[in-house]
């Protein structure tokens, strides 16, 4: 066998351990090929050493379709649970590919309560510095909240965490990337690799019909809540650097009128925001126990909370722009925006970032010549 | 009372409950597994062989009624009813829309098998996502289901069907289908059936069962018992030679040994028996459980080099693995001796040739008995790997005789509302030999066939009342 790559021997660890147990079933059974990428690239190895396990997690997006239909799930004595398995090791790759290492255990802790508590924290130091100048309770003029917070300093707050979020998540995947190094993504596998992600590509089902849930049957509901959230959360993305652009390029002042175009695209972001997370919410709490990794879920909800928090706060803040709650709103608002950024390389968000690394690891390699000669 | 009882939970059962149900009766089918193991043999199918005449969806090429019947032909030795044969072939051409409805899945094949491709249309996540498609659209359309509800015992009045009887339990009906599957994992029955040998053996003992625990043939013995026409020999089954370390029932598709062709095989004796080369492994995959079966024990060993590694499908359980041939005997539990030779003998009678494994190639020995006569390489390169294999059972061919109407037949004479679809009649066409994906086109087609042939006797039972 010519291995180009020299691939480090690292113990697995149990999550490890157990895909690779679970993979050497599926890569001699194969019927679940159809489903997603993960097959098709388990195909393509014998063996499954750390890095390779570390990547076919990050490649399955837990659609469960494997789970269903998997002749070797439990009662069968192999107890196959692909979806399950392979969760496990994706909340592993976050913790150990943490930038800073230390930094790794923060993902155990972002959960729920956590998470709505630094949020809470968060918002009440800053409605107790608006207080402590007798703010509070007062209506704005035009409903610029620059009155309450000036605008340097909300920038000289969010600019040095914003920067950090993309720098720790950056390295974290760096690392995980060198893991396996497949080779230079070509503009097409780039290509490729963007339209599955944008796409939800693998929550289709493979026919189209969607993933599994509660049971075995298709849905499309996670992918469509899935969109409603992360088009919610770009537009929302859109609107601040939008919003950006006006103040430093055409030296426009918030508050901008409700036709402006950040606000078009930040009230569209935040709607669409909070019906999806409200759906994954739903989801999330009638999933198929079997399914995923229930230790994650307090990470999941967390998450899908904070994020909730955040639009909903944004919507609320917009309506009560003109009312004595102003001050009240946005200290709210801000709070969950912090404590959602906080998290962000720590908590659920990673997912995001190591799936698309794993979707370009998989377009570059499946235009790579396999080396096997299996057939059938 | 119901119109339709369908006995069993497999393909071809939900292939019956649906047509039934979709012709106007009401419908009960009855299960004898729990939930999480129903379907009996069908979770672990993968694919269903078709007629095309042309491409279609996930089907290349064409595969002509004439074809198909010709491969039916030579893998049964003619061990065939022509008649309902082709029936179950031109079924196969166009069933796939109707299962689609009721919410099946194709796949175009994908890793390397683009010769089934032609043949075989594979579905979507395998035999359970089927399975589990047709509960789903069963149970949408109205028809019900008890589960853990084995049927020992069919209440008949003159050759027709009057009530069905779990333990205490009884169901009555004005038309039943029995779908129930073989008899593989009935021990004593296949002990019976192979008997001893001359060594004394109960060869049986050993096999494996690559399916269901659940078809005990219980209802199969019984209405042979109350009269019923058999057709097809006890010992016949598609037998396959599997990993021996597999599970005893639902070992499924994994446990197969892909490697025979690339290498030897040898016997508890540590000799040869067999041309391992003869042909492709898919069409000489379902001669080997038998010819293990034969051998002392029923065990063998396949036994390949570095060098056919990554050339065949993966096994699920690793090799015993050793740097030299000897210490693979020792390994193995074989005479080393023996061993050895029967290896120095196979490696000096390999010829020079191109070695290639996706054709019938020119390395073969010459010179030794038996011979491999295709991709016979020297057995060299270390690290040498050995793999036990026992016979794996798929299914057995024995069953009830039927008509194109699936009906169940007491000394010639069709019953008017007892009929019979899948395992329990496939013997009809498949009287011996196997070619891969048939038993779903049986299933399927006869299934279907029961489905409707029950509601029309139930329906018409029903205007008379
Ligand atoms: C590993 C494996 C792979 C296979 N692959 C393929 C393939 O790819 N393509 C193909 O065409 N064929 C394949 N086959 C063969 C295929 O499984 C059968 O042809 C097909 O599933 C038969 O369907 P059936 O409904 O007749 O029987 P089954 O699917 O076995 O169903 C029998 C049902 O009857 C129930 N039952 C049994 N006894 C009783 C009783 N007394 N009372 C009530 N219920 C009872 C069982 O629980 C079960 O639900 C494969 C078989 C195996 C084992
Ligand atoms: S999940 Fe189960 S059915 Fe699917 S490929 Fe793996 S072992 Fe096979
Ligand atoms: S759960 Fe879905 S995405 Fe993950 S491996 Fe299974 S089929 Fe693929």
């Amino acid at each position: 066998m010519s291995e180009a790559r020299v691939i480090p021997i690292v113990p697995l660890g149990a999550a490890q351990a157990e895909v690779e147990r679970v993979l050497t079933i599926c890569n001699a059974c194969r019927y679940c090929e159809g489903f997603c990428a993960v097959f098709p690239a388990m195909t393509r190895r014998l063996s499954f050493p750390a890095a390779d396990v570390d990547y076919l997690a990050n490649l399955c997006h837990n659609c469960g379709a494997c789970l269903h239909a998997c002749q070797y799930a439990a009662p069968h004595e192999f107890a196959v649970n692909v979806p399950q398995a392979m969760a496990r090791v994706r909340g592993e790759t976050y913790a150990d590919h943490a930038w800073p290492a230390a930094l790794g255990a923060l993902y155990k802790r972002n959960g729920l309560v956590l998470s709505l508590a630094l949020a809470a924290g968060l918002a009440l130091f800053l409605l107790l510095a608006v207080a402590r100048q007798g703010s509070l309770w007062q209506a704005v003029e035009g409903g610029n909240f620059y009155a309450v917070f000036p605008h340097g300093l909300m920038v000289s707050l969010f600019a040095p965490v914003f920067l950090f979020v993309v720098f720790a998540l950056a390295m974290a995947v760096r690392r995980f990337w060198r893991g396996i190094s497949p080779g230079a993504a070509s503009a097409e596998a780039v290509g490729e690799a963007a339209h599955d992600a944008l796409r939800l590509r693998y929550l289709d089902g493979g026919h189209g019909e969607g993933c599994n849930e509660a049971d075995d049957r298709y849905t499309l509901a996670r992918r469509r809540f899935h969109h409603f959230t992360f088009y919610g959360f770009m537009l929302c993305f859109a609107a601040t650097c939008m919003a950006t652009l006006y103040h430093y390029l055409l030296g426009w002042q918030a508050p901008y009128g409700v036709t402006s175009i950040p606000k078009l695209l930040g009230i569209s972001g935040g709607v669409s925001l909070v019906i999806g997370t409200l759906g994954l919410w739903r989801l999330n709490v009638k999933r198929h126990p079997a399914q995923g990794d229930a230790a994650q879920r307090p990470m999941d909800r967390g998450f899908i909370a904070l994020l909730f928090l955040t639009a909903a706060s944004g919507l609320v803040l917009m309506l009560l722009r003109g009312t004595p709650a102003l001050p009240l709103a946005l200290c709210v608002h801000l709070g969950a925006v912090m404590a959602l950024f906080l998290t962000l390389p720590y908590g659920k968000f990673a997912h995001g970032v190591f799936r698309v690394a794993a979707l370009l690891k998989w377009a570059i390699e499946k235009r790579q010549p396999n080396t096997l000669g299996v057939g059938e | 009372m119901v119109d339709v009882l369908v006995i069993g939970g497999g393909n071809a059962a939900l292939c019956a409950a649906l047509m039934a149900r979709e012709a106007g009766a009401s419908v009960l089918m009855l299960e004898s597994a729990p939930r999480e193991w129903r379907g009996g043999n069908s979770p672990h199918v993968r694919n269903l062989r078709c007629m095309h005449d042309a491409p279609q969806d996930v089907l290349v090429d064409a595969y002509p009624e004439e074809e198909f019947w010709q491969d039916l032909l030579k893998v049964t030795g003619g061990k065939t009813d022509e008649r309902l044969a082709r029936l179950v072939i031109r079924a196969s051409s166009t069933c796939r829309d109707w299962m689609r409805s009721h919410g099946v899945r194709f796949q175009p094949s994908l890793s390397g098998a683009l010769h089934t491709a032609r043949t075989n249309a594979f579905f979507m996540g395998g035999g359970k996502a089927l399975v589990n498609a047709y509960y789903r659209s069963a149970e949408a359309l109205g028809v019900k289901v008890r589960y853990e509800t084995p049927v020992d015992r069919i209440e008949l009045q003159e050759g027709r069907f009057v009530a069905a009887h779990s333990g205490e339990r009884r169901f009555a009906a004005k038309a039943c289908v029995l779908a129930a599957g073989g008899f593989e994992s009935n021990r004593e029955w296949l002990r019976e059936a192979w008997g001893r040998n001359e060594r004394g053996e109960w060869p049986a003992d050993n096999f494996l069962i690559r399916g269901s625990r659940f078809n005990r043939g219980v209802l199969l013995k019984h209405l042979i018992d109350s009269g019923a026409d058999a057709i097809g020999d006890p010992t016949q089954a598609h037998m396959v030679a599997i990993d021996a370390r597999a599970p005893l029932y639902d070992g499924g598709i994994c446990t197969r040994i892909d490697c025979v062709s690339l290498g030897v095989v040898v016997n508890r004796e540590a000799k040869r028996f067999y041309d391992e080369g003869e042909d492709f492994w898919p069409k000489r995959y379902a001669i080997w459980g038998r010819l293990v079966a034969q051998q002392p024990g029923q065990i063998a060993w396949s036994i390949i080099d570095a060098k056919a590694v990554g050339r065949f499908m993966p096994p699920v359980f690793p090799g015993t693995q050793a740097d030299s041939l000897a210490e693979l005997a020792h390994k193995l539990g074989l005479d080393e001796a023996t061993f050895m030779h029967t290896l120095d003998r196979y490696n000096a009678a390999c010829r020079p040739g191109h070695f290639d494994h996706t054709v019938l190639d020119d390395c073969a020995t010459s010179g030794v008995a038996p011979a491999k006569t295709h991709w016979a390489l020297p057995l060299t390169t270390p690290p040498f790997f050995g793999y036990a294999l026992k016979p794996g059972v798929t299914f057995t061919y024995l069953g009830l005789k039927t008509d194109e109407h699936a009906a169940v037949h007491f000394n010639g004479v069709p019953s008017d509302n007892l009929f019979v679809a899948g395992e329990m009649m496939a013997g009809n066409v498949l009287g011996q030999g196997y070619t891969a994906g048939v038993g779903m086109s049986i299933g399927t087609a006869f299934g279907r066939i029961a489905g409707t042939s029950a509601a029309r006797a139930a329906l018409r039972e029903g205007q008379h009342v």
